[in-house]
């Protein structure tokens, strides 16, 4: 067992022993107070380029479940994305010995072949208690006697662009006859999304982050903008699309439904502004109200930057949700369109899966659309004109296609 | 139609703009039911579940009137509730005191089972209709539906939620039946019933037979369902309001696997073996079910979880507050009973806030950033007969809470904390499992024993992790962490030099929850080295432990919160030592002996020192208490009572010093290693407190001030002790300081038991010495609860004892004020207490029982020099609070009122009478006899305007007392030598009861008493055959037994033993002692009329002991 030291930059130090990969990381420590769900959390892309804290003090276990296993739509059951997308964990004990049916094996041996480091007998509260006060920073795990590397901030690179889909893939319902076909821009969806859509009779065609929705938008009965990494002001072009599409009256009835990442990008495509939270939201027991009925919800949360909800177009948009911890904003509706976005997933995995009810909103909002005159385009006619942009769901690749 | 006028959500939460609850209207006045004396399946933790909803409606300026004749409770006082009466909580006395006060509310939820059946009767019966008294928060259809499987398995399946399949069934051939289908082993359960009473499981026909008459005894209707042994059990707690908000707070897995009832399971929260999706899937099926049923405020779910796939069973589901919900408060520090009341009233989770952060909403769901072990405690060793084995039925007294930052953490301190004398995780001792045939069993059936027999079995046999999985299907995730602890212990083991104790050693050590002590009896004997050795060691190289809070929600958002542990898993502190408070040390663990009443001692004290402007800590570590409430205090420790953690919490804080007698005999055994080091001791001298704990020490200070005692000598051999016995003569009373099986002080009567008592039940020799002194017999005992300041008593009660002498003081029924003494005797009582106060030099309280044989000197027979059992009743019965006072002694200086004597020259209008609680219904097999050990778990007491009264009301207090009516019958035995049995069927011959006796000896010895006013007839008895037992009772209309046997049963084929048994398996009241069934005859013969006539249909009259206790007493009392 080598130590292994976790360093926060212009803060505290911490001893431990590593458990990981032997390879020294940096990027943003975050902490998520999420009680289970590491392997989810860890293949999540919205993770990417972080070194997560978890909070729950006993890491690993339940081991790691098999990562290449797939479900009836050939998407992955346990796993979230192919790979872990943390660049390190930090907890405070690592469970040595795992014990779960569904394992096959140990969080450290996955670790090790991810090339993830990690980091066990941390004071993981005390790492919080800094975090909460400082706000977020970047961090750095140093293995054995490497030399530590140079603090390194991921949120200043294009992290989208790291975990999208390099080509459309396609995602067959397994009904004979599919209720709707979506439009997925992928700025690093997670396996659950595609399921809660699919689930639903859905066939998903998945497009890499930056493909031209507005140009094919009307083959689509649906368009679902996904989670992902980082600054949503980094997804320049991914915005401007979103922005030609919302400007189109063309797509006026349209539904889309955006979750986190989608959510954000919808807002500022909109004009609306978004910040860096202090050290963000990430949790699975996070308290949201719906501001059309006042119910509220327990959400899984993943984010580090917010809509400002006064930049809202308050002639498009109102606020859906609102968080009641911390007031910020969970999402929005369109006055007008059949447009919604959550800041939290609905989709859960890990986490609370109250909020599934977002899915069947956005399916009966496709099923309005389906029925009303703008939507008369037969099934036929939309795959072949998908045929001509090669979009046929016969050539596309059957999952997300990473370099 | 809803009580609640609008159950849609609302935009409304307390922390935005938009803030408009919409409560239920017309609320001034709720009734809140408690749950009465203390049992097993219903304890303390309906005290700390009342205590918090009375003070939520406080808070919403309601006016409370709380029944609950636990008098020892903290939820019982006037700082709480507006209005209490100490009455029988059944629905003939709700009856009465909603007539009297016209509550328009009333909360059913509080008051563990009974709070919930007597609701469910009110309804029924009308009642809660007639006087228009509103159910608040969970509607009683909800309440219906949770408690009758029928009900509530259709509703599941409504829903597609699966629970185990089950059948109810009515009659013993029903269940047969039922079983036959569903196919073996089956697992029974009872309808209505507390903690799983009458459940239990059955391999085959015969085994059913037998548990499913028994359980039809107990309850209208019984579930067979199909067992699933081996599979996890897990518990979410829910909480709903009535705009279908729903949270889950928290949710906890067994140790150990279903099959073992929960409230005797190991308890883990949060669970710790579950993946996300096993998690969540349980999760969203809890609040299905609660929206499902219409839960309006707290639920418990229990699941049965297969351990190798997805499928689940829902068990249970508990519409009320539990056992479990006061254990997830304390795991969370989310107020569940709390929140459960405000939501009853109306509001909405998220028009509440946290508590703990002031800031957030209460519509959240903790995290967790630490480990809780939950670990029940049995007193099953001073039960003769019992049955030890744990499954379905509940038979733990008590449990213990211990948090930690790692499972072995958590896991070596809840030991620790049942038991001060297991070091940790560790071996039972090797003579308990002789054989590998023997160990195994005790790894593959649960009884008390298990966590010692896995502890022997990992440590000193070589079980792997494996081994112990296939015979007990624990889940090896638990078991490795055991491992964990093995493997340290063996790294200790070979510490054969003191500089091996190094720093890096022994901070792994105390990382796994190694205490001092245990790492000092790891190492080699040859060191030497004692656990003070150990902690000078470490403290040497800075290994002290660091203090955490609990906070909801794992440091994400800053809470002050004055909610604390210690742990070794951390490398800073979560807050400032600044404040210098004054220690009070809680109770721990309740246990037979030592309950609820050192809960009250604790925060009376905690109170009175906040009044007087002190800063205060608690330290205590159960969950059921009001004292573990964080906002009792200014700080609590939920920790350990060990010399090692309070010294550690002492010099962390800097503490201005420490209370170590109001939380009765566990923190008195530390005072002494305390003071040794250091620590500032409030009141008595450590010293002076020993002087009164040794038996030498304590004779020759007796002596010294001319005080009696009976004659007593510590013995070494069974010579010297047949030389004593032949001295004093029989009968003689024993305590051997080792005690092998059994009872550990016992009476005995002649040569013969002595020899058997001395060689067989215990070991006496130089190194076991056994104490004997001349036993009383026939002789009166009264209790003196006194407080004293440098010496001077500053006040005292006087409490008298209706059974004789030789009843344990725990298991007697308390008179007070007296009358039956003199004034003479009153006066040479003061004059005792006067000396022994000033012998040794007592600055505090005090509590001694003492004898009273004819003309003969009084005698001390024990004397305890801290806050006693009876200190809540004594205080709440002449209205002044000895705690109070006995701080105020402590504190010195001019807060020490001046003397005052409360038992002279004072006339009281009434009379209280406090009387034991027993769980004989939850012991199979148990004798309920009664004798110089303790057996009772709980207490009640009620008012009245005389002793008759006062002991009928209290008599009806204890849980299920069924008051037998003519012409049912009254069934006697026991010792005819004597006149006693004679004398109560003489009482109560002309009643209209039919007599029976269970053969001719004893007919012929009634009827000598009662002549020809009543005939009496035999009934024989088979033996073995229980189900014309149960026949004969049924078939007789038997409805009380009285069984005055002089001696305990030598083995379980005494006939009084089965007749006494029979009686708490038929749940019939059973006078098994002379004194309390002549006064019981008494009373039935002065109350029986009357009782006719109250019970009568369309009575409205209320009976004279209806009055709430303000008005007994003439003022409101504390």
């Amino acid at each position: 067992m080598s130590k292994a030291i976790f360093n926060i930059q212009n803060g505290p130090t911490f001893e431990g022993i590593s458990f990981g990969a032997e390879k020294s990381v940096a990027g943003e420590a975050v902490f998520t107070t999420s009680l289970v769900g590491y392997p989810e959390s860890m293949t999540d892309p919205s993770y990417r380029g972080q070194i997560l804290v978890f909070t729950q003090p006993l890491i690993g276990n339940y081991g790691v479940p098999d990562g290449t296993a797939r479900d009836e739509w050939n998407l992955l059951k346990y796993f979230e994305s192919p790979h872990a997308h943390v660049v390190g964990i930090v907890v405070a004990e690592y469970a040595y010995n795992y014990s779960h049916w569904n394992a096959i094996e140990s969080l450290a041996s996955w670790c090790k072949r991810e090339g993830i480091a990690a980091i066990t007998g941390v004071d993981t509260r005390a790492v919080v208690q800094y975090l909460r006060e400082e706000g977020s920073s970047l961090g750095r795990i140093t293995v054995g006697d490497d030399k530590p590397l140079e603090y390194f901030d991921p949120m200043a690179t294009h992290l989208v662009e790291q975990v999208t889909t390099k080509e459309p893939f396609y995602v067959a319902s397994t009904l004979k006859n599919p209720v709707a076909n979506i439009a997925l821009i992928d700025c690093g969806v997670k396996e659950k999304i595609i399921r809660c859509l699919a689930r639903r009779g859905a066939n998903v065609t998945v497009f890499p982050c930056d493909f031209k929705i507005q140009e094919i938008a009307d083959q689509f009965d649906g368009i679902f903008l996904s989670n992902g990494p980082g600054d949503p002001k980094m997804n320049v072009s991914t915005i401007a699309n979103l922005k030609e599409l919302l400007e189109n009256p063309k797509f006026d009835k349209i539904p889309i439904f955006g979750i986190c990442l989608g959510h954000q990008l919808l807002a500022l495509a909109s004009g609306a502004q978004t910040t860096k939270l202090k050290y963000g939201n990430r949790a699975h027991n996070i308290p949201v109200m719906d501001l059309t009925t006042g119910q509220c919800h327990i959400t899984s949360q993943n984010h580090g930057y917010a809509v400002d909800v006064d930049t809202l177009p308050k002639d498009q948009w109102k606020p859906y949700f609102i968080n009641l911890n911390d007031h910020s904003n969970e999402g929005m509706i369109h006055l007008t369109k059949p447009i919604f976005s959550t800041q939290f997933h609905p989709e859960a995995k890990g986490g609370p899966l109250d909020t599934d009810i977002m899915f069947d909103k956005f399916f009966e909002n496709i099923e309005a659309f389906k029925a009303s005159e703008g939507a008369k385009i037969e099934q036929k006619q939309k795959i072949s004109e998908r045929a001509k942009l090669n979009l046929n769901a016969d050539v596309l690749a059957k999952e997300r296609v990473l370099l | 139609m809803s009580l609640y006028a609008n159950t849609k959500p609302s935009i409304s939460s307390f922390n935005a703009p938009s803030y408009a609850p919409q409560l239920v209207e017309g609320i001034n006045t709720v009734l809140v039911i408690g749950s009465g004396g203390l049992s097993i399946g219903q304890a303390g933790e309906f005290d700390y579940s009342g205590s918090q909803a009375i003070k939520a409606l406080r808070e919403s300026n309601i006016r409370t009137v709380l029944i609950n004749p636990n008098i020892a409770t903290n939820q019982t006082s006037h700082a709480l509730a507006d209005r209490i009466y100490y009455l029988p909580v059944t629905p003939e006395y709700i009856t009465y005191i909603i007539q009297r006060e016209k509550p328009d509310g009333i909360l059913l939820t509080f008051g563990g089972q009974t709070g919930l059946n007597c609701g469910i009767a009110l309804d029924q019966s009308g009642i809660l209709a007639k006087y228009n008294v509103k159910v608040l928060g969970t509607p009683i259809q909800t309440l219906i539906t949770s408690e009758d499987r029928d009900l509530f398995a259709s509703a599941l399946k409504q829903i597609n939620i699966p629970i185990a399949e089950s059948v109810a069934c009515d009659t013993v051939e029903q269940t047969l039946a039922a079983a036959a289908q569903i196919k073996y082993p089956i697992i029974v359960r009872s309808a209505y019933a507390l903690g799983g009473l009458g459940s239990g499981f059955a391999n085959n026909e015969q085994e059913l037979r037998q548990l499913a008459s028994k359980s039809l005894a107990l309850a209208p209707q019984i579930l067979v369902e199909k067992s699933l042994k081996g599979w996890k059990e897990v518990e979410y707690e829910v909480v709903r309001d009535r705009a279908n908000n729903c949270i889950t707070v928290c949710n906890m897995e067994n140790f150990d696997p279903l099959g073992v009832h929960t409230g005797d399971s190991i308890v883990f929260a949060p669970s710790q073996t579950l993946s996300d999706e096993e998690f969540h899937m349980l999760r969203s099926a809890a609040i299905k079910i609660i929206r499902h049923l219409g839960v309006v405020g707290e639920c418990n779910v229990q699941y049965a979880l297969q351990p190798d796939g997805l499928d689940y069973r829902v068990i249970e589901v508990n519409a009320r507050l539990s056992r479990s919900s006061a254990l997830a408060s304390k795991a969370t520090g989310y107020p569940l009973a709390y929140t459960a009341a405000k939501i009853a009233l109306g509001y909405t989770l998220p028009e509440l806030p946290n508590p703990i952060t002031k800031t957030t909403v209460a519509n959240f769901e903790p995290s967790l950033d630490y480990i809780v072990a939950k670990v029940p405690k049995w007193d099953l060793a001073k039960f003769q007969y019992v049955d030890r084995s744990i499954g379905s039925a509940m038979k733990s007294v008590g449990e213990v809470m211990a948090i930690g930052r790692n499972y072995e953490e958590a896991f070596q301190k809840a030991l620790r904390q049942i038991d001060p004398s297991l070091l940790g995780f560790q071996a039972g001792p090797a003579s308990e499992f002789p054989t590998k045939a023997v160990l195994d069993d005790a790894l593959a059936n649960p009884t008390d024993r298990r966590v010692l027999a896995i502890g022997h079995a990992m440590i000193n046999e070589g079980y792997t992790v494996d081994m112990v999985h296939e015979l007990s299907r624990i889940d090896k995730w638990f078991l490795y962490k055991c491992q964990n602890i093995v493997d340290m212990y063996k790294k200790l083991n070979k510490v054969t030099d003191a500089a091996q104790l190094d720093a890096d050693l022994l901070k792994a050590a105390k990382k796994l929850g190694f205490a001092d002590k245990q790492i000092a009896k790891s190492i080699a004997p040859e060191l030497n080295l004692s656990e003070f050795d150990i902690r000078k060691i470490r403290k040497s190289f800075g290994i002290v432990p660091f203090v955490k809070r609990i906070d909801t929600l794992a440091a994400e958002f800053p809470a002050m919160t004055n909610y604390l542990y210690t742990t070794y898993n951390a490398t800073k502190s979560d807050v400032e030592f600044n404040e210098n408070g004054m220690l009070v040390l809680g109770s721990g663990v309740y246990r037979i002996g030592s309950s609820v009443e050192f809960d009250w001692c604790a925060v009376n004290t905690a109170n009175t020192l906040r009044k007087e402007g002190k800063k205060t800590i608690m330290i205590n570590y159960n969950p059921e208490t009001v004292s573990t409430d964080f906002d009792e205090v200014d700080r609590l420790y939920f920790e350990e009572l060990s010399f090692e953690r309070v010294m550690d919490i002492y010099e962390l804080e800097q503490s201005e010093g420490c209370i170590i007698s109001v939380g009765g005999q566990q923190p008195q055994n530390i005072a002494l290693s305390l003071f040794q080091n250091g620590c500032n001791i409030l009141g008595t001298s450590p010293e002076d407190i020993d002087k009164a704990e040794n038996r030498h020490k304590f004779s020759t200070i007796l002596d010294s001030i001319n005080v009696d005692q009976p004659e007593w000598s510590e013995l070494t051999s069974m010579e010297e002790a047949n030389k004593f016995a032949a001295k004093v003569g029989f009968p003689v009373l024993i305590r051997p300081s080792y005690v092998l099986s059994g009872a550990a002080m016992s009476v005995v009567n002649d040569v013969e038991e002595l020899r058997e008592k001395l060689s067989l039940a215990s070991d006496i020799s130089p190194d076991h010495p056994v104490v004997m002194s001349k036993f009383i017999e026939g002789a009166q005992e009264i209790d003196i609860d006194a407080v004293a300041y440098n010496g001077k008593v500053l006040v005292h009660a006087i409490s008298e004892h209706i059974e004789n002498a030789g009843i344990h003081s725990g298991d007697a029924s308390l008179i007070l004020p007296p009358q039956y003494l003199s004034n003479d005797t009153k006066r040479e009582l003061k004059d005792i207490a006067d000396k022994v106060a000033i012998a040794w030099k007592i600055t505090g309280p005090f509590n001694m029982q003492i004898i009273k044989d004819g003309k003969k000197p009084l005698k001390v027979i024990e004397c305890n020099i801290r806050a006693s059992r009876s200190f809540p009743f004594v205080s709440k019965v002449l209205g002044v609070n000895f705690i109070e006072l006995a701080v105020k002694a402590f504190l010195g200086g001019d807060k020490v009122p001046e003397p005052v004597d409360l038992m002279m020259g004072k006339d009281y209008k009434y009379v209280a009478t406090k009387v034991p609680q027993f769980s004989f219904t939850r012991l199979g097999g148990a004798d309920p006899y009664l004798g110089v050990e303790m057996a009772s778990t709980g207490e009640v007491a009620s008012f009245g305007k005389d002793l008759t009264e006062a002991y009928w009301t209290a008599m009806q207090s204890t849980m299920n007392f069924k008051v037998p009516l003519p012409p049912t019958g009254i069934l006697f035995g026991g010792d005819l030598s004597k006149d006693h049995l004679g004398n109560v069927a003489k009482q109560i011959c002309d009643l209209g009861f039919k007599f029976f006796a269970p053969n001719e000896e004893t007919k012929a010895y009634i009827t000598k008493f009662i002549g020809d006013a009543s005939p009496v007839e035999v009934l024989n008895f088979p033996a073995n055959d229980n189900r014309t037992v149960r026949a004969l009772f049924a078939d007789n209309k038997i409805s009380c037994v009285f069984n005055l046997a002089s001696k305990r049963a030598e083995n379980t084929d005494d006939k009084d033993y089965q007749m006494r048994r029979q009686a708490i398996d038929f749940a019939l009241p059973l006078f098994n002692e002379p004194q309390t069934a002549l006064l019981f005859s008494k009373c039935l013969y002065a109350k029986i009329g009357e009782k006719i006539e109250l019970l009568k249909d369309g009575n409205t009259k209320i009976p004279s002991e209806v009055l709430s206790w303000e008005e007994f007493l003439g003022f409101k009392a504390i």
